[in-house]
């Protein structure tokens, strides 16, 4: 520490010097590099907002004017808000899309938060093991296994609705496991330990010790397992797709363009609809929300 | 006295068994549903799936054994397979590179930005929230070649657009695009991860006389290695599963989707160039129900996964923080 406070500041500019004869060349220099640098974030900014813009320009507008040149709505037609309601059982398919991710999510909350933390907090013999087998169904295809898993459900009668998708997460979901442990595995032992000398289980080691310093943590798996059953394409494909009753919203609207022709204005009203409690709860939870995305990153 | 002290010792001795014991069953209590879920939603089917593969089966009837014809018939005649493999093959080999390289360099430009950080870093990753399916809709209407908003602005600077979607030539592309689009969570991982290089270092390499692009390629390229691996292994999982974005883009851009139909109506719209291979798995097994030649496919693509999991697993131990001790 001392030979870096000592050394640094006499070398950095002595070097600096060095290689760039004026401090004004280098000021213009390092102006040109920011300018550059912002016109391409800017450029660049705009390019990645667009779309959004444009989607939503287009939500106001008539069907007929979505088919012009235009981009602005002439006039304002607020209500592709309330008429996309009335010409799908809109309102159905968000309440299956709640009912999903919600159940979803605190199911794989009950089920997964005691696994995750054996897996973090308690050495038992076969727990590296375990966790290898959780990492290849983390990553293995759902398709590999899809079939098999069909055929369960069929024979309970229960495709066609949505608790194929469901029901699983109250026997763990093998991502949200991987994601729990890794949380739980940045709070020190120590404080495992020292409630386990106060005479705790383990029970009560988690429930008393551990959920309440990994909160940020669980609120990040359960956000990413409302966001994945909120945007599931695949799992809706495979079992609702024959009964609209049962659809979410997301699969709904992969289908609503073919259905009502070029209804553009209508569309996009709806892409909207489907976008913005997601984005609401991503503003509400920002910061849980990005640190869990570093950590299934960094740690692996 | 020496009486108690055996009893003592003794009871020292059974206690920790009996703790041990107990603190065992609670282990076990704790990783039960979990235990459970990975055997019923994990291992079973993926033996079963072994087992369908060599079988003939349609859900009505049970599987019928005949050995290897199902995978004589899927190297030597499926009609779609060879196409369906090749346009998986293609988004693994240019949408996962550059998607990551688009989130390298944003996340880059990220870094060192010094003022609004938040809100251009809100703004980058903001697409990546958007669902799936409602990113791929507005693709499509954005992109569509008659009067779509990319068109419009192509025409104004005097450019005849593609027909995007609609060309079986321009349709991954324009996925690729999306791809870039949404690559938010990726930008976020490498711009941690960037933030996260020691500034001791860049000064260091600075002492020594290194130039801007020497500092990218010794420093900043070293330090962020293990987590670029880990974002190209993990694009590609998702690549050889890449399903919903060239389904929907398929049902949407052909506009003839119908209730109920799933996605068998428009396969691979245009011109089979979305076809993908999870796809055509999901149409013989759910659409045709040839539920054992669409096994013998998902054994194909285990053996493919295993691969790279295999290869992902070795690098993964090594940050880890048990492959760390």
């Amino acid at each position: 520490m001392t030979s870096a406070t000592l050394t640094k500041p006499p070398a950095a500019p002595a070097k600096r010097q060095g290689r760039i004869p004026t401090p004004r060349s280098l000021r213009s220099r390092r102006v040109l590099a920011w300018i550059a640098e912002h016109i391409v974030l800017v450029a660049l900014g705009i390019l990645f907002a667009a779309p959004i813009v444009f989607v939503f320009l287009t939500s106001l507008m008539s069907s007929e004017q979505t088919l012009t040149a235009s981009i602005w709505p002439q006039p304002f037609q607020w209500d592709n808000y309330v008429k996309v309601f009335t010409t799908v059982p809109l309102l159905q398919w968000f309440g299956n899309s709640a009912l999903y991710a919600i159940l979803a999510t605190v199911f794989m909350l009950v089920s997964s938060v005691p696994a995750a933390y054996a897996l973090a907090k308690i050495k038992f013999r076969g727990s590296g093991a375990l966790f290898t087998v959780i990492i290849i169904a983390m990553l293995l295809p759902p398709q590999v296994t899809a079939i098999p898993i069909y055929v369960m459900w069929s024979q309970l009668n229960l495709t066609g609705t949505l608790w194929p998708l469901i029901l699983p997460n109250l026997l763990g979901d093998a991502f949200s496991i991987f994601l729990l442990r890794q949380f739980f595995l940045t709070i020190p032992s120590e404080y495992a330990d020292a409630a386990r000398i106060d005479g705790n289980g383990e029970f009560g080691v988690l429930w008393r010790v551990v959920l309440p310093m990994a909160k940020p943590g669980i609120a990040a798996t359960a956000i990413f397992m409302f966001f994945n059953s909120w945007n599931d394409y695949y799992g809706p494909l495979l079992y609702t797709s024959e009964n609209p009753a049962a659809w979410p919203v997301a699969y709904g609207l992969a289908s609503f363009r073919g259905v009502h022709g070029t209804d553009w204005g209508l569309t996009m009203a709806m892409t909207m609809l489907v976008t913005i409690p997601v984005v609401l709860i991503f503003f509400f939870a920002q910061r849980v929300f990005v640190e869990g995305i570093t950590l299934t990153g960094v740690k692996g | 006295m020496t009486s108690t002290a055996i009893r003592e010792g003794r009871a020292a001795r059974v206690r920790p068994s009996r703790a041990r014991t107990k603190r065992k069953l609670v282990t076990l209590a704790l990783l039960t549903p979990a235990l459970l879920g990975l055997v019923i939603f994990f291992v079973y089917p993926l033996i079963a799936s072994v087992y369908y593969s060599f079988t003939r089966f349609d859900l009505v009837s049970s599987p019928q054994w005949i050995g290897l014809r199902n995978y004589q018939y899927l190297f030597t005649q499926d009609p779609n397979v060879w196409q369906a493999t090749l346009n998986t093959l293609w988004f693994v080999v240019i949408w996962v590179p550059v998607k990551v390289a688009f989130a390298l360099l944003i996340a880059g430009l990220l870094a060192r930005a010094k003022r609004a950080s938040g809100f251009w870093r809100t703004l980058f990753y903001l697409p990546a929230l958007v669902p799936p399916v409602a990113s791929v809709v507005a693709f499509v209407f954005l992109f569509n070649p008659g009067t779509g908003p990319v068109n419009q602005v192509l025409k104004f600077f005097g450019i005849q657009g593609p027909l995007w979607f609609n060309d079986p030539a321009w349709s991954k592309p324009s996925l690729v695009l999306l791809g870039v689009w949404v690559m938010g969570d990726i930008m976020i991982i490498f711009l941690a991860a960037l933030l996260d290089v020691s500034k001791e270092q860049y000064e260091a390499a600075s002492l020594d006389g290194a130039n801007g692009l020497q500092k990218v390629r010794y420093v900043t390229m070293p330090s962020i290695a293990p987590v670029l691996l880990f974002s190209v292994v993990t694009g590609v999982i998702a690549a050889i599963q890449y399903f919903t974005e060239a389904a929907v883009a398929s049902g949407v851009a052909s506009g003839k989707a119908v209730i109920g139909e799933g996605i068998s109506n428009n396969l691979g719209y245009p011109d089979g160039s979305l076809l993908t291979y999870t796809q055509w798995l999901y149409v013989r097994g759910f659409g045709t129900y040839q539920l054992g030649y669409a096994s013998a496919l998902a054994v194909l693509l285990f053996v493919v996964a295993a691969v790279i999991l295999i290869l992902l697993l070795r690098r993964f131990k090594a940050f880890t923080p048990e492959g760390a001790q």
